[in-house]
């Protein structure tokens, strides 16, 4: 389709199937976003290994990577500890993972990968997780009265009829916070393969710079953003008033 | 020269893309609103800099999200061509 429209017809910035599965006679893929995902765990569990080896042996006075890895983790709990308040050591954990995760999958288009992230499955199972904290913890912090009158909220609980209004915008939480994910880096993604597709002669050094915003700047913001909402959601849903 | 219901289909995709891309001109509004509040409150308060900055930042990206769904539509018509 695209022959008319580009110089060049080598634009590639798809996903791609790697090994054909059956199921229940349904092809399914093996897919570049598999293989990527693999590989950032992979990068975070031997980072993980590496670190708690060296705290084994943490000396009073840090030194070169034992400090690297006290900065990451005083600023991150720092930055949940901004927004969550007294619930920062029950969700840390969870909420740092994330951030590292999802930083690593932005920028891992820095080094030839396609990112995980501009799969809609990857971030619509990260919203789905975000989706679910929220509501568990809304049943076991809030009673059921309260979950009423929250639904209820413009109007006084004994007249619901604004409930399905909230119960959309409910649903609407992890959608859009998935789609926001997805949809910036997939433009990043697709910016880069246009300027290497179109301008493939002449694109030697500078695309770096554009590097330096759709990969790093843009994934880091996103990254946060994410990780900011999921945050001050639970916070929400935490909260008994 | 022929032009079989497939061409127009395509051809209206194109246009169709276009068109769902103009949604750009609501974030970008809506950001630059974002940016000139912010200049102005660094303006008023310089030691807050830092945490106006981060706001700043996170209102901007959850605007954005509108004009990406723009994007996606466009993104969708070009490439997973839902309408044949």
């Amino acid at each position: 389709m695209n022959q008319g429209i580009l110089l060049s017809a080598d634009i590639d910035f798809m996903i791609h199937g790697i090994i054909p599965l059956e199921f229940f006679g349904q092809t399914v893929y093996i897919t570049t976003s598999h293989a990527c995902i693999l590989i950032v765990m992979a990068i975070m569990i031997i980072f993980a290994v590496i670190a708690n080896r060296k705290l084994k042996k943490a000396t009073e006075i840090p030194d070169g990577f034992q400090n690297v890895i006290e900065l990451i983790v005083e600023k991150l709990d720092g930055m949940v500890e901004s927004t969550m308040g007294k619930w920062t050591p029950r969700f840390v954990n969870y909420i740092s993972t994330i951030f590292i995760f999802i930083l690593l999958s932005n920028i891992s288009g820095l080094f030839g990968l396609r990112p995980p992230t501009a799969d809609y499955g990857t971030t619509l199972a990260l919203g789905l997780i975000t989706f679910c904290m929220i509501h568990f913890n809304k049943i076991k912090h809030q009673s059921a009265k309260t979950i009423w009158t929250d639904m209820c909220s413009p109007l006084p609980p004994w007249l619901p009829i604004w409930l399905p209004i909230n119960v959309i915008s409910e649903i609407a939480v992890p959608i859009s916070l998935s789609l926001r994910l997805f949809a910036n880096v997939l433009s990043g993604t697709v910016m880069m393969a246009l300027v290497y597709g179109l301008l493939g002669k002449i694109a030697v050094i500078w695309p770096a710079a554009l590097h330096v915003y759709f990969d790093l700047f843009s994934g880091a913001i996103q990254t946060y953003v994410f990780c900011m909402l999921t945050m001050t959601y639970v916070t929400n849903a935490c909260e008994t008033e | 020269m022929d032009i079989t219901g497939q061409d127009l289909i395509r051809a209206c995709s194109a246009i169709g893309a276009g068109l769902a891309v103009i949604a750009g001109i609501g974030p970008g509004i809506g950001q630059g609103i974002a940016a000139g509040h912010g200049a102005a409150a660094v303006g008023r308060n310089p030691g807050a800099r830092g945490q106006i900055m981060s706001t700043m930042l996170l209102g901007q990206a959850v605007a954005e999200t509108t004009g990406l769904y723009g994007l996606l539509v466009a993104m969708l018509l070009l490439f997973v061509k839902p309408l044949g």
